[in-house]
């Protein structure tokens, strides 16, 4: 079969990045990246030292499919991989050789399992491996193995001390990473470093108030330690966010987290909140306050307040603003939800079918 | 019918509140880049804008499934996903499979199975959820009996048993990490091939109602902010075991139809990121599952001709702002094409394209008809005809025994 490398290949631009996300954290693909081999590299094939073992070929079958189109370094670097891995060698030169599979392809998993089987077999420094691992992360930080592989190493040595040090400067590139969130969360609930953290959430809401992994962070922080059910701790974050929100009144995050942290609560017996809002409303609208609003309309019909018609009449109103004028793109939500609450609160409407706690 | 993106006041760009930060800087750049696609399809009224390229996607598609440059050595352990991206897209865009084509990827798939169950990203590798439920959803678009019986679904069973944790999750495989991810690819693998068994899944639904947080969303572990991928991962796998009370529905639905970009009019993975065409499936195909599950409780109030999103809104991001001229979709301008997002952004436009099935099956097709993708099944993301197909073959089968050695370290 003619191999044909196509050089118009579109998802080669230099800067193509693999999507983003953790869910396709599937690595950059990037053609440049080949291209950076030191000029010293032998391949395993030629190296004497080498010379005892016989690569282990690739066996994708007669018909392959999506077959990819491996430059040399890499089949070699995995033929020689295969090999020890077949014979289970637990030596230093395989250890070195998954240093080599995994600059070529670091989703391997098993070449991170089996370098793990030798660092416990060959007695290797850990905190040694620290140092590699950190630098394998910055060069590939959308990467599931790398972070389970320090997970792992962190883990053994119960040594978080560099954690979040390490995690905070990987934020500082990227304030939204999921994996370094992750891997920060695990640190501190595993070894207990509550300590600080709210303070630094504080401090990166000051960098950029709309990072919504912050302010998850800071809901992780609070219901971890102090919890939300002191009135204290309760009235300091309400006031917290109502500051933030008068600040940058349309910062999504701000409302949800007001939202997430009274919603459980009873959200009508928040009348000062409420005043305050709809002070806030003439200056200040948005689709999230006069979401928020609804809201709070709507807990009142639950927990049966007085004027339910004028109530409800609000409600609808509120949720006809939001489907024609102030949110448009969430028409049909919006109209959902006043059908809902038309059927369920509306003296008119029959029996209601929806139940009681439903939520 | 005229797309979303006209009215007045219809579509509303980012407003900072004179105060900039990283967050605002970064969505007012990609808004610029949107508006002038909009602008100017709308000053062109170009209807050809609005199609769907389906020649050049199966050019691209079709080469992909037989071979890939070098760029793709990082997917080397990802190769079934390779398969079910492509294949999954060419279904959508109803292009025939040739009979010798889906015998080679079983000979493939086959190569990646493991001996101790499930299937590694390639030949000899380690077996991982994620490249099973690739592949079995792959052997499920085969469709062939060949293709079903490729799978050792003793030694599977097996493996997913080995996979799972005494708190009800799943380790993505052996000594690895865990997260929503592994419970939807057991739950999936399990109930196409008839071995959803209560022990296998005891737990499984109440560890995953604690990975839905404040926000309303699904994170990744406990604790984690909500995320597209998760959600659809966690809502799909409690759909299967029904178990979607375990979790705050209605929080949930406020959540997911807040991820729709009011300009952009595509979704977004996080709260306060940016658009990227593949939460047009993550995220979007929540929505017919959500309804489902409200529709089986009772709700009247619930459409019975439209998702709770904006599905035109929708069609329109991923028609005008997620094709590559050369084939292939992608996250967004300026973004290069890949397997996975011509997967999701055409999974995303089917079931923005179809609402209900059956009898209340109600098409909503923007641009021309051309554009009309086959429909997906919201839960497994493969054609509804080839669920079906899987599920009645392997309901044939019994449940494989598990011996009681099975259990490998």
């Amino acid at each position: 079969m003619a191999v044909v490398v196509t050089k118009a290949l579109v998802e080669l631009r230099p800067e193509g990045d693999g999507c983003g996300e953790p869910e396709c954290g599937f690595g950059s693909l990037d053609e440049e990246d080949e291209q950076r081999e030191d000029s010293c590299y032998v391949l395993y094939r030629d190296r004497k030292v080498w010379a005892d073992i016989d690569p282990h070929l690739q066996d994708d079958g007669k018909k392959p499919n999506v077959q990819i189109i491996y430059s040399e370094k890499f089949q070699d670097v995995f033929d020689y991989f295969r090999a020890v891995l077949q014979r289970d060698e637990r030596s230093e030169r395989a250890f070195k050789l998954t240093a080599d599979a995994i600059e070529v392809n670091a989703t391997n998993h098993k070449v991170w399992h089996f370098r793990r089987v030798l660092l416990r077999s060959l007695g290797k420094d850990l905190h040694e491996e620290l140092t590699y691992i950190k630098t394998i992360i910055e060069d590939q930080p959308k990467n599931y193995q790398v972070w389970y592989h320090r997970q792992m190493l962190v883990g053994w040595l119960q040594d978080p001390s560099q954690e979040l040090e390490f995690t905070a400067d990987m934020l500082n590139q990227d304030a939204k990473s999921y994996h370094v969130w992750q891997h920060r969360q695990w640190v501190i609930q595993e070894f207990k470093l509550w300590d600080n953290e709210l303070e630094y959430v504080d401090e990166l809401l000051k960098e950029d108030v709309r990072n919504n992994s912050v302010w998850s962070q800071r809901y992780f922080v609070i219901s971890n330690t102090t919890g939300y059910d002191d009135p204290a701790v309760l009235d300091r974050e309400v006031q917290y966010t109502l500051d933030m929100i008068t600040a940058v009144p349309r910062n999504e995050s701000a409302w949800n987290y007001l939202k997430g942290i009274l919603q459980d609560r009873g959200l009508y017996k928040y009348t000062n909140v409420l005043e305050y809002l709809l002070n806030l409303q003439p200056s200040h609208s948005s689709p999230y306050l006069v979401a928020f609003l609804l809201d709070m309309h709507e807990d009142m019909l639950e927990n049966q307040c007085d004027n339910k018609e004028e109530t409800l009449n609000k409600a609808l109103e509120l949720c006809e603003i939001l489907a024609k004028e102030k949110d448009s793109i969430r028409k049909e939500y919006w109209r959902y939800i006043g059908w809902t609450l038309k059927s369920k609160y509306s003296s008119a409407a029959g029996q209601s079918i929806l139940t009681d706690t439903d939520q | 019918m005229a797309g979303a993106s006209s009215p007045p006041g219809g579509r509303r760009r980012l407003q900072d509140d004179g105060v900039r930060t990283a967050t605002s800087v970064e969505q007012a750049k990609v808004e610029d880049t949107i508006q002038e696609i909009f602008d100017a399809y709308k000053k062109n009224h170009n209807t050809s804008q609005l199609v769907l390229q389906r020649e050049k996607h199966v050019q691209y598609l079709k080469k992909g499934i037989r071979q890939l440059s070098q760029a793709y050595e990082c997917l080397d352990a990802s190769r079934p996903w390779l398969c079910y991206w492509i294949l999954h897209s060419l279904e959508l865009l109803d292009e025939p499979l040739p009979e010798s084509l889906g015998s080679d990827v079983c000979e493939f798939l086959n190569k990646c199975q493991s001996p101790q169950g499930g299937f590694g990203g390639g030949p000899t590798q380690l077996p991982h959820l994620a490249p099973t439920y690739a592949a079995v959803s792959t052997l499920c678009i085969v469709g062939t009996e060949e293709a079903y019986n490729v799978i050792n679904r003793k030694k599977l069973l097996e493996y997913l048993h080995m996979l799972k944790q005494p708190n009800g999750s799943f380790l993505m495989h052996v000594g690895g990490e865990v997260d929503v991810r592994s419970a939807y690819c057991a739950v999936a693998v399990a109930s196409l091939t008839n071995m959803l068994t209560p022990e296998l899944f005891a737990g499984t639904a109440e560890w995953i109602a604690r990975c839905q947080n404040w926000e309303g969303g699904i994170g990744g572990v406990p604790g984690m902010e909500a995320h597209g991928g998760y959600t659809f991962c966690g809502m799909a796998a409690l759909v299967i075991l029904k178990k979607e009370h375990l979790l705050n529905l209605r929080s949930l639905l406020r959540w997911v139809t807040g991820r729709q970009m009011s300009f952009e009019g595509g979704f977004q993975g996080r709260c306060n990121k940016l658009v990227d065409g593949c939460y047009s499936f993550w995220q979007a195909g929540v929505l017919p599952l959500l309804h489902r599950a409200l529709h089986a409780r009772g709700d009247t109030a619930l459409s019975m001709t439209h998702w709770l999103f904006d599905q035109l809104a929708l069609q329109e991001y991923i028609l005008l702002c997620c094709q590559c001229p050369a084939g292939g979709l992608l996250d967004k301008p300026g973004k290069s094409r890949d397997f996975y997002h011509t997967c999701y952004c055409l999974s995303g436009l089917a079931i923005a394209q179809h609402f209900g099935s059956g009898e209340l099956h109600h098409e909503m097709v923007l641009g021309v008809p051309e554009n009309r993708l086959q429909p997906t099944h919201p839960v497994y993301n493969i054609v509804p005809e080839k669920v079906e197909s899987a599920m009645m073959y392997f309901l044939q089968q019994p449940v494989p025994s598990l011996e009681p050695e099975a259990t490998a370290e």
